[in-house]
């Protein structure tokens, strides 16, 4: 299994947020997507997902391209965004929330039992209404309710966004459960050392382009590309 | 009892709009379609109307689906402006082909001694229609909710009212599920104006009254809930009929009245939920 986004580009109206971005991802893989505030972290997760349109390139799973292809029929063939801010359905319980997830029909190692043996957040609120639960358990069962659906690629935008730290290394102690089951983690993160420190690729953006790419990279580097210093 | 017919004619209203936030200005229309469809099947089988409902539920259900997926579908977006020029559009062509295929006459169907069957309750004498239209509209409601909370089509209904845009990331077809409550919404369509077509007379312009019923019980029992709704229709109900016990003739004028009273000063209705 292997993502392959190929010279992709987007935007909002006449904006053009997000410029010829390549990489490609093997399965059980972890790319850290990093970048300042506005660099097109999000866009590019929006876009691979079909939440947004393609302006020019494509996104290639599995050797197939799914660029055409909705939202809902990129979930269907294991293509998941966890999307900033979590999203839950606030009058849905926690169960209810993820029995949608299991919606993509996809069959897998991860159900109800396993995400609440990851989570055992998830476990002991089943029956919460989703809207009444702590930013930390909400982000345990939105990423639970975007692994029921056995997904491929998982994308976790800003998961440790307005988390307490306890929690938030608790979810990346939890990456390496759901890598070694095949499946690639895209991560969307402000912490760079912490996205760093579970990374097997880095791409970073600046401005809507890539500033740096690749494996082992330097910090020092990333420095200069994260804010864009020393190039101009 | 009255409100037992409104409250099925306003749970399709209730649940296009909670779903698809599509003010749907056809939907009297549909009510009157469906019991002209039912008063030929009568005429033409000899059959009783409430056995019509077999045939013509069904028939509008699949019209409701075809509607939803191929039409009203487009006009979905950023504005709810679209689907109401849509839809109004659309109550107007049924009015006026039932106009011109079926005369302004009023018309009416019977089912024989039930319509005039009364059961003596001291006092107060009810009839057994009505009575019978009110059970079958709570059954209906129950199947409904215990449809909309158990089921993955019930749980994807509230989801998408409350994000769709996330409904979609997670697999499934918002379009699919649009369809199907279109499907549901004319179904109720059709028992509320077949149902309604029984009590009183009809006409190709009985429409437009009928819509503005299920609004009102809709507002009254608060927007996106659906025994809110129930209760509304109960309330509208009580005041038409108890409305036209003081005033004879202006028991509608009532029911307006105390739909504007609850406008002014309750307008997040009676289930107190307000979606924005």
């Amino acid at each position: 299994m292997t993502l392959v986004v190929n010279d992709l580009s987007a935007g909002y109206g006449q904006l053009t947020a997000l410029r010829n971005i390549s990489f490609s991802v093997e399965a059980g893989e972890i790319l850290a997507i990093i970048g300042a505030n506005g660099a097109g972290k999000s866009t590019l997760l929006k876009t691979i997902a079909g939440q947004l349109r393609a302006l020019t390139g494509s996104v290639v799973l599995d050797g197939v391209d799914v660029t055409s292809l909705s939202a809902s029929a990129r979930a269907r063939r294991g293509i998941l965004m966890v999307p900033e801010g979590r999203r839950l359905f606030p009058s849905l319980t926690v169960k209810e929330n993820l029995q949608l997830g299991m919606s993509t029909g996809r069959k897998g190692d991860w159900n109800l039992d396993t995400v609440c043996e990851l989570f055992p957040l998830v476990a002991e609120r089943l029956n919460r209404v989703a809207g009444q639960m702590s930013g930390g358990e909400q982000q345990a069962t939105a990423i639970a309710r975007a692994l029921v659906g056995n997904p491929e690629v998982i994308m976790l935008d800003e998961i440790s966004l307005g988390l307490a730290p306890a929690i938030v290394v608790e979810f990346y102690d939890r990456l390496g459960d759901i890598t070694k089951r095949g499946t690639t983690v895209l991560l969307v993160e402000q912490d760079v050392k912490r996205a760093l420190s579970v990374a097997d690729q880095v791409h970073c953006l600046l401005e809507g382009q890539t500033s740096l790419a690749g494996r082992n990279l330097d910090f020092a580097d990333i420095a200069v590309a994260y804010f864009g210093t020393g190039q101009r | 009892m009255l409100g037992g017919l409104y409250a099925i004619f306003a749970a399709g209203l209730s649940l296009i709009f909670g779903v698809m936030k599509i003010v749907s200005l056809a939907y009297g229309a549909f009510a009157v379609m469906a019991a002209f469809l039912a008063l030929h099947f009568t005429e033409a089988t000899g059959w009783s109307p409430a056995l019509s409902l077999l045939v013509v539920v069904p028939l509008m259900a699949a019209f409701g689906w075809a509607l939803q997926r191929f039409v009203l579908q487009r006009t979905l977006g950023g504005s709810a402006l679209p689907s109401i020029l849509v839809t109004f559009g659309i109550a107007i062509i049924i009015e006026n082909v039932l106009l011109v295929t079926e005369s302004a006459d009023q018309k009416r169907m019977s089912l024989g001694w039930i319509d005039t069957a009364a059961l003596e309750l001291g006092a107060i004498r009810l009839g057994v229609y009505p009575l019978g239209l009110f059970i079958f509209s709570l059954l209906l409601f129950g199947i409904l909710a215990l449809v909309i909370a158990k089921t993955q089509f019930g749980r994807a209904v509230r989801a998408i009212s409350e994000d769709a845009p996330t409904v979609e990331l997670l697999g499934i077809r918002p379009k699919t599920i649009y369809a199907w409550a279109g499907a549901i919404a004319l179904a109720l369509a059709a028992i509320g104006g077949v149902a309604s077509g029984v009590q009183t007379s009809f006409s190709p312009t009985s429409g437009g009254m009928l819509l503005i019923f299920a609004f009102e019980a809709v507002i009254i029992g608060g927007i996106g809930s659906l025994w809110g709704t129930f209760l509304g229709a109960l309330v509208l109900g009580v005041a038409q009929t108890v409305g036209a016990n003081f005033f004879p003739s202006q028991g509608i004028l009532i029911g307006h009245i105390v739909f504007l009273i609850f406008l002014a000063f309750m307008p997040q209705g009676l289930s107190g939920r307000v979606k924005r």
